[in-house]
C-alpha cells in the first residue's frame, strides 16, 4: 500500500521526463540553447513556486490566490516607475510599497478562506479574479484622475490609467549586480549559463526561511492546524488565525516572488497574466512530486525545472512535428492544466478513500469492543 | 424592522445589484441613452443567455455545486453546430440537426464528466474548473486537426483547422431589414414571431419560447419521481441513502441533464450572435453564468427557474446598462471592470456562506 503511494508520488516527475525526453529527442534543440534558458526560468521562477509551500503546511492546499500578492508587486513596481527610481533601490522601494499591500490582501484572503473551509482552493481562485477587476478599477481609472503621477510616459493617452505594457527602470536591477557567466564546451555541444548570483542568493535564503520556518512554535503549530483542525483547536491553538497567517506570508512571498520575476522579464504586462502566475506555480510544484497536501523544497525546485523545460521543448517539438507553432503552443496548455487537473483529481480521490478506510477500521474497533 | 429581514431574505448583494440597476436604468435618459435601445439590448441578453444559466439547476439541485465545467457542454455544442453545418444544413433543420447532434455529443461528454464527478465528492467545483481548462486546451488541439471540409467553419489559407469564429449567417439567420433601412442578419430563432414595440424595441419572441420550453421540460422533470430523487439526493443525501435512491447515477442523470441543455443553450446563443466560436472562446463563459444564477438567489445547493430568470435579467441588465450610461456620462468604458469585480464578488459571496443545516 505505502508502496504503491510511493510510486504515484513519483509518477508525476517520471512522466514529465519522459516527455521532456521525447521532446528532445524530436526537437533536437541546441543543449547551450537549453542550459541558458533553462537556468534563466529557474531563477525567475523558483521563488513563485516556492511561495505556496506555507499554505499546504497548514492544510490549505495550494493557494491559488498568490495573484493578489503578484498584483501588489506590481503596485508596487509601478510607483517606483512613477517616480523614477532606479537600480536595485528600485526594487527595494517596490517591495516596501508592495509589502503592505500584501499583508492586508493576504490578509482578506485569509479572512474570506476561513469562511470557506474545505472549498479554499476554488475560493482562492475566485478572490484572485475578484482582486483582479478591484487592481484594475485602481489602475485604469482611478490613477491619474485620483492618484497624481509624475512621469506622462506611463499613463495612457487619454491622459488616466497606467499603459498595458510598461518598460521598467528597474529591469535585472538585481540580475546585474553581479553575474557569472559559463560556458562549459562538452563535445560538440556547449553548456551556457548566466548564473545572477543575488538573485540566486534571494531564493537560497527563501529555501532557508522556509526551512526554519517549519521548526519554529508557529510552523509547528501550522502543520498541527493542517492535520486535524480539532484536535489542534482542542490543544488551544487559533487555528483561523493561523490559517491566516499561512495565506500572509504567502501573499507577501509571492509579492517579492513577482518583483524578482518582473525584474528578470523586464517589461510589465499591466492588464495581463496575473491569473497564468497561480497556474504555472501551482502546476510547476505538482510536477515535483508534491501534492494539495505535502510539499518540499526539492518538490518545487525539481519541480520548476521540469515545467519549464517541457516548456521550452514542446514548442518546438510540436514545430518539428506538424510543421505549426501553435500546435505546441496549445499542447503546452494542455499539459499545464492536465498536470493541475490530475493531480487534483488524484488527492480527491486518495482523500476519499482514505475517508472510507478510515470508517472501516473504527466500525471492526467498534465490533470488537 | 420588516425591510431589515426582507433585505436579508433577498439577500444583500442582491439588493444592491437590483439598486444599482434601478438607478442605472433611472440615470439612463440624462446620459443621454434611449431607454428602449436599452431595454432591447437587456431582452435579447436575456434570451441568448438564459438557456445557459437554466443549464445550472440540474446539478446545483443534486448536489453536484455550481457547474464549473460548464466548457464542457459548449464545446457539445460547438461540435454540434459544426457538423451540422458540415452536412450544408440550413435553416430550421440546420439548427434543429444542430441541437440534437449537439445533445448526443454532450450527452455522451456528460457521461464520463458525471463518473469522474462521482470519484471526487466534496471537491467538485474546483475539480470542474480545471477540467473545463483542460478540455478546453485538448479541443484546441482537435480543432486544429479536425476533418471539416466545409469552407464556411475552416481557415481560408491552410485548408485544414476551424476558424476561430465561423459565420452562421448562411445557416441559422435570415436576412432582415431593419426600421431604419438597413440590412442584417437576425437569428432564425431569435426572429420567429418576433414584434417591434417602438423601433427600437423588437422582442425576440422565439427565444423566449425557446426558453419556455427547456425551462418547462426542467420544471416538469423536476416533478417526476426521478427528479424529486435527484433533489433529494441534492438537499439530504443520508435520508436519500437511506430510502435506497441510488445516490451516483441520480448525480450522473443530473451532471449529463446539465451538460446537455447547455449545449442547447450555446446554440441558442451562437444563431443570435452570428458566430460559433471555438478554441479558447467557450472559458469566457463560465464564471458569468455561474454569477447569473447566484445573482437570481440560488445557492450552491438549491436552485429555481424562478433564479434563472431573475438572475440573467439582473445580470445581463448590469453588464449592458453600465457600460452605456457611465460611458454615457463620464465617458469612460468601465464595463469589464465592473464585469470583473460582480461576477467573482458573487461567487465569493456564495462559496463563503454556511450552509444552513
Amino acid at each position: 500500500m505505502k508502496k504503491m503511494n510511493n510510486l504515484g508520488r513519483f509518477m508525476v516527475p517520471i512522466l514529465f521526463i519522459i516527455i521532456c525526453g521525447v521532446g528532445i529527442i524530436i526537437a533536437k534543440p541546441q543543449t547551450a540553447y537549453i542550459t541558458g534558458e533553462l537556468t534563466r526560468r529557474l531563477v525567475r521562477n523558483s521563488f513563485l513556486v516556492l511561495s505556496l509551500i506555507i499554505p499546504i503546511l497548514a492544510g490549505m492546499g495550494i493557494n491559488f490566490g498568490i495573484p493578489l500578492g503578484a498584483m501588489a508587486g506590481q503596485i508596487g513596481l509601478i510607483f517606483v516607475t512613477d517616480w523614477g527610481i532606479t537600480g536595485a533601490g528600485g526594487l527595494i522601494v517596490a517591495a516596501l510599497i508592495g509589502t503592505p499591500i500584501a499583508i492586508a490582501l493576504g490578509f482578506f484572503s485569509g479572512k474570506v478562506l476561513n469562511r470557506a473551509k474545505g472549498r479554499e482552493m476554488i475560493t482562492s481562485m475566485m478572490l484572485s479574479l475578484f482582486i483582479f477587476g478591484i487592481y484594475q478599477l485602481f489602475l485604469l481609472y482611478l490613477y491619474g484622475t485620483i492618484i497624481p503621477y509624475k512621469n506622462r510616459k506611463i499613463i495612457l493617452s487619454q491622459g488616466y490609467g497606467i499603459k498595458n505594457a510598461l518598460n521598467l527602470d528597474v529591469a535585472k536591477a538585481f540580475d546585474k549586480i553581479l553575474s557569472i557567466n559559463l560556458n562549459i564546451p562538452v563535445g560538440r555541444q556547449s553548456i551556457q549559463m548566466e548564473l545572477p548570483i543575488v538573485t540566486i542568493l534571494l531564493i537560497v535564503i527563501l529555501c532557508v526561511f522556509i526551512v526554519w520556518f517549519r521548526k519554529t512554535k508557529l510552523g509547528h503549530d501550522m502543520r498541527a492546524v493542517g492535520q486535524d483542525q480539532k484536535v489542534a483547536g482542542n490543544a488551544g491553538m487559533q487555528s483561523d488565525k493561523i490559517r491566516t497567517t499561512s495565506i500572509i506570508i504567502s501573499t507577501v512571498l509571492a509579492c517579492y516572488g513577482q518583483l524578482i520575476y518582473l525584474q528578470n522579464i523586464g517589461t510589465l504586462n499591466t492588464y495581463a497574466g496575473q491569473d497564468q502566475t497561480a497556474l504555472y506555480a501551482a502546476a510547476s510544484l505538482l510536477v515535483g512530486g508534491a501534492s494539495v497536501t505535502k510539499a518540499s523544497i526539492p518538490n518545487a525546485l525539481i519541480g520548476t525545472a521540469l515545467f519549464h523545460l517541457m516548456f521550452i521543448v514542446m514548442p518546438q517539438a510540436g514545430k518539428a512535428l506538424t510543421g505549426d507553432a501553435m500546435m505546441g503552443e496549445y499542447f503546452r496548455t494542455f499539459l499545464s492544466y492536465g498536470v493541475v487537473t490530475v493531480a487534483l483529481i488524484m488527492h480527491a480521490y486518495e482523500r476519499k478513500r482514505e475517508l472510507e478506510q478510515n470508517r472501516l477500521v473504527s466500525r471492526r474497533a467498534r465490533q470488537n469492543s | 424592522m420588516q425591510i431589515k429581514s426582507a433585505i436579508k431574505n433577498f439577500g444583500l448583494p442582491r439588493f444592491i445589484i437590483l439598486l444599482f440597476l434601478i438607478i442605472l436604468f433611472a440615470a439612463a435618459p440624462y446620459a443621454g441613452v434611449k431607454v428602449d435601445t436599452s431595454i432591447e439590448n437587456v431582452i435579447s441578453r436575456f434570451g441568448m443567455f438564459s438557456i445557459l444559466v437554466l443549464s445550472m439547476i440540474p446539478m446545483i439541485q443534486s448536489g453536484c455545486g455550481l457547474n464549473f465545467g460548464l466548457p464542457l457542454g459548449l464545446i457539445g455544442g460547438i461540435l454540434g453546430g459544426v457538423i451540422s453545418i458540415e452536412f450544408g444544413f440550413t435553416g430550421y433543420l440546420g439548427i434543429l440537426s444542430a441541437i440534437l447532434f449537439a445533445i448526443l455529443i454532450s450527452l455522451v461528454f456528460g457521461f464520463a464528466y458525471g463518473l469522474l464527478l462521482n470519484r471526487i465528492k466534496g471537491d467538485e467545483m474546483l475539480i470542474a474548473t480545471y477540467v473545463g481548462y483542460s478540455f478546453v486546451a485538448l479541443m484546441s488541439i482537435f480543432w486544429v486537426v479536425a476533418p471539416f471540409k466545409n469552407p464556411v467553419s475552416v481557415l481560408s489559407y491552410g485548408g485544414s483547422g476551424l476558424r476561430q469564429q465561423i459565420p452562421v449567417a448562411d445557416y441559422w439567420m435570415v436576412k432582415e431589414t431593419f426600421a431604419d433601412g438597413t440590412v442584417g442578419s437576425v437569428g432564425i430563432l431569435s426572429n420567429l414571431l418576433s414584434f417591434n414595440i417602438t423601433d427600437n424595441l423588437r422582442v425576440p419572441t422565439g427565444m423566449f419560447i425557446t426558453f419556455a420550453i427547456v425551462a418547462f421540460f426542467v420544471w416538469a422533470f423536476f416533478k417526476t419521481k426521478l427528479g424529486t430523487s435527484i433533489t433529494a439526493v441534492g438537499s439530504n443525501p443520508d435520508y436519500a441513502k437511506a430510502s435506497g435512491i441510488n445516490i451516483n447515477r441520480m448525480r450522473l442523470i443530473s451532471v449529463m441533464l446539465s451538460t446537455a441543455i447547455a449545449a442547447i443553450g450555446i446554440i441558442v446563443y451562437q444563431q443570435s450572435y452570428g458566430f460559433i466560436q471555438s478554441y479558447n472562446a467557450p472559458l469566457n463563459f463560465t464564471f458569468q453564468t455561474v454569477a447569473a444564477i447566484l445573482i437570481g438567489g440560488a445557492s450552491i445547493n438549491k436552485a429555481s427557474i424562478l433564479n434563472v430568470i431573475i438572475g440573467t435579467i439582473l445580470f445581463q441588465g448590469i453588464l449592458t446598462m453600465t457600460p452605456v450610461v457611465i460611458n454615457g456620462a463620464l465617458s469612460i468604458d468601465v464595463s469589464e471592470v465592473i464585469r470583473l469585480i460582480v461576477t467573482n464578488g458573487m461567487i465569493i459571496y456564495a462559496l463563503t456562506r454556511r450552509n444552513k443545516q
